[in-house]
């Protein structure tokens, strides 16, 4: 048998004929990985299961835990998906929806707890929070028996701030330079120092309070006092600090580092105009993610600052009592009164924590060399000024005047 | 697929530096004076630094000799805490750090690697940043605060758990649970309460976004090759994270876990806040009465004497050494294996 192809006249090539094209315009592909059918198996299930489960609950069994409820409902939910996955998809893509569904509700399940946990703190202490006096007042000459519109937390929130200040003070100078130190002057000596301070993050900080009690109150006689308690809190910050600097300015290009140099300056000059600048923002982060896990270091203060309960602005002399410090001691206490404070102060503390993590989003969080969009319009300004200078200056130096190429 | 973008800081190949006399010139030149001092300020920070966490683990070791002189390797199978009448050890605390640790552990594992999972994954991606700094803020969470929760609000709620599995696995030793009988209704719930379990369960959500952040950085950095390799050969996204993603990141999943194990071994004021202390090895976990070696410290540094502080000291020696010993692991196997090496997609 033989084809039509084989007929024609070899050496020619024929060219197949142009189909019928269609010219109304292109219908855009979904390339979305969101179908329709996904979500209403989804939001099926999740009716379904909820359903049966209440079904479950209320009319067969004479069960009563919610926990138990959430259990049951979000396993039928995961049965149930599967099944009405099954009806037009493979066994594959079957496994591969549920996992997905998996891993998202262990995310969702994290995300819940810390909402959580945030919002039952803000919401126990708002009966204490509302009372002006709380933040104008210290304990001195309140009972245990007076209500909350006497008496309050101001020695505790000035304690917080000092100590906070003191270490910050400590662990700034000293945490940035080491990271630069680990990163600039490298070696087996860096390294080794790179090695104790990533252990070092991991020290309990009840071991961080230990070694200063041990030290600076025991063996110096100092008294127990608001600046003990801050070296506390440096010893347990000032790990933290260091690794995460050491890893913002471990991003620095070495193509800035090498320009730099090539350019003739010296190290100093470098870290000084080329690796801290691009590395503010980062650095910014890394100094107030530490300071948020200072602030809420409840050990290391317990064993050195000591409790009091008047205002005392001096840090150095007598006990000062500190936020997360008030909340355990008050919440020990029977009275509901003092449980309330207890809760008002640990709103607090956490309020601060929330302020300095949105501080750290508005301030850092970008990587070196990403601009806002005011530092990139800043920099192209700058930029124009220059151009604009060197051209004034080739007119002025040479004889002919002629435009620096460029420029219009 | 994100295609990761070439490395902005690879260095160029270093070219041969000639001077005009065509010998090679010194790769270093001359050292500025204002050079000398910066140098020598970094490596004094440097120094000061190793000083400061040198002398932690020195100055303990030397407050703890007194106490361990006395107690010899009783230290390590005494139960009591008497240092009074010489009579103390750490075979309570330890088992109760060590159990609330492992409990934590365990709860913080799936929940840390679905976290991490579903947001280098599965999140979209205007969503990742704000994902990732609500996990950094759970981490910074204080820790009363964490107790509080735990002690005031969870406690009510998982009482009814800890009957439960009480009541159909005290087969098991570890979930058995003296004192109580699951076949009386009118059973006080006192039984149940300030328990290794629910201190577990809060430890691990404090040690959770940890290992969340160690496991997420890693399997953000499995190479977007072998990813769009697996995808283009008709892999689900699920095929995709279990060929690709998990074993390129089970390095981090290790280290990240054992990283929250060191953080859960010394966790002290949430553990304080929940349990309630026994001086006895108690292994059920869902019974009433617990301890750990940070709460003593907390418990009884108040009240000590100068040998009971150098008895503390030398608990507070133990957990340092097997914290130390956690993460040392730990960032030894995070480095090590495919993770670490600079893979080029």
């Amino acid at each position: 048998m033989t084809t039509d192809l084989l007929k024609e006249p070899a050496g020619r090539t024929v060219r197949p004929a142009l189909e019928d094209r269609d010219d109304s315009p292109e219908v855009r592909r979904n390339t979305s990985s969101v179908h329709t059918s996904d979500v209403l198996a989804l939001l099926g299930a999740a009716l379904g299961g909820l359903s049966l489960t209440a079904l479950l609950f209320v009319w067969i069994a004479p069960f009563d835990s919610i926990l138990g409820f959430v259990v049951v409902a979000y396993l039928l939910f995961v049965g149930l998906y599967a099944v009405l996955v099954s009806f037009d998809e493979n066994s594959v893509a079957v496994r591969d929806k549920v996992a997905a569904v998996l891993w998202q509700s262990l995310g969702v399940l994290l995300l819940a707890a810390l909402v959580m946990v945030v919002v039952f703190t803000l919401w126990r202490g708002k009966s204490s929070l509302v009372h002006l006096n709380f933040f104008t007042q210290d304990m001195a000459t309140t009972g245990p028996l007076q209500p909350l519109t006497r008496g309050g937390m101001v020695h505790a929130i000035v304690g917080t701030l000092e100590q906070i200040s003191i270490s910050l003070v400590i662990t700034v100078p000293l945490g940035l330079s080491c990271a630069v130190f680990l990163n600039e002057v490298p070696g087996r000596y860096a390294r080794f120092v790179r090695t104790i301070v990533e252990a070092m993050t991991a020290l309990p900080s009840i071991v961080a309070g230990l070694f200063i009690y041990a030290t600076a109150i025991l063996l110096l006689g100092l008294d127990k006092s608001g600046f003990a308690a801050a070296l506390a809190l440096s010893v347990m910050m000032l790990p933290i600090v260091i690794r995460a600097s050491d890893v913002v300015i471990r991003l620095v290009p070495s193509s800035l580092r090498e320009a730099s140099y090539a350019l003739g300056a010296s190290k100093w000059r470098t870290v000084w105009t080329v690796i801290l600048p691009t590395t503010r923002s980062g650095l910014t982060t890394a100094v107030i993610l530490g300071t948020a896990r200072g602030i809420g270091e409840t050990s290391p203060v317990l064993l050195t600052s000591g409790i009091n309960t008047g205002l005392n602005a001096d840090p150095t002399n007598g006990p000062q009592l500190s936020l997360p410090l008030a909340t355990f001691d008050l919440v020990r206490s029977p009275q509901p009164a003092y449980i309330a404070r207890g809760f008002g102060s640990a709103a607090l503390l956490m309020a601060l924590v929330l302020l300095l993590f949105v501080l750290a989003r508005v301030l850092g969080g970008r990587g070196p060399g990403e601009l806002t969009r005011n530092q990139r319009h800043r920099r192209v300004q700058a930029s124009r000024r220059d151009v604009a200078r060197m051209s004034r200056r080739a007119q002025f130096r040479s004889a002919a005047p002629v435009a620096a190429p460029g420029l219009e | 697929m994100s295609v990761v973008a070439p490395g902005l800081g690879q260095p160029s190949a270093p070219e041969p530096d000639f001077g005009d006399d065509g010998t090679r010139r010194a790769p270093r030149g001359r050292v500025e004076p204002v050079d000398r001092v910066f140098r020598a300020v970094l490596g004094g920070s440097g120094a000061v630094v190793l000083a400061i966490m040198l002398l932690v683990g020195v100055f303990l070791t030397y407050r703890a000799a007194q106490a361990l002189g006395v107690a010899k390797f009783r230290f390590l199978t005494t139960s009591a805490w008497e240092p009074d009448s010489h009579h103390f050890g750490i075979a309570a605390v330890l088992t109760g750090t060590v159990l609330i640790g492992v409990t934590a552990i365990i709860l913080a594992l799936p929940l840390a690697l679905g976290t991490a999972l579903y947001i280098s994954e599965y999140a979209p991606r205007r969503l990742k940043r704000t994902l990732i700094s609500l996990v950094d803020l759970m981490a910074a969470v204080p820790s009363v605060v964490f107790g509080l929760w735990g002690a005031f609000f969870l406690q009510g709620h998982v009482v009814g758990l800890s009957r439960w599995i009480s009541t159909y696995f005290s087969w098991i030793p570890l979930f058995k649970v003296d004192g109580a009988d699951p076949h009386d209704p009118l059973q006080a719930d006192t039984a149940y309460t300030s328990s290794t379990f629910i201190a577990g369960i809060v430890v691990a959500l404090m040690v959770t976004p940890i290992a969340c952040s160690v496991m997420r950085e890693t399997f953000s950095q499995a190479p977007a090759g072998e990813r769009e390799g697996a995808l283009a050969l008709g892999s689900t996204r699920w095929g995709m994270i279990r060929a690709v993603v998990l074993p390129y990141g089970r390095g981090g999943v290790i280290g990240g876990t054992m990283l929250g194990l060191g953080r859960a071994l010394g966790e002290t004021i949430a553990v304080y806040m929940i349990i309630s202390p026994v001086f006895s090895v108690q292994p059920h976990i869902l019974q009433n009465g617990t301890n750990s070696v940070s709460s003593l410290i907390a418990l009884r540094y108040g009240s000590a004497s100068d040998f009971g502080m150098s008895a503390l000291m030398a608990a507070g020696l133990a957990l340092f050494l097997m914290t130390l010993v956690v993460n040392f692991i730990a960032s030894s196997i995070a480095a090590r294996g495919r993770s670490g090496a600079g893979t080029e997609a």
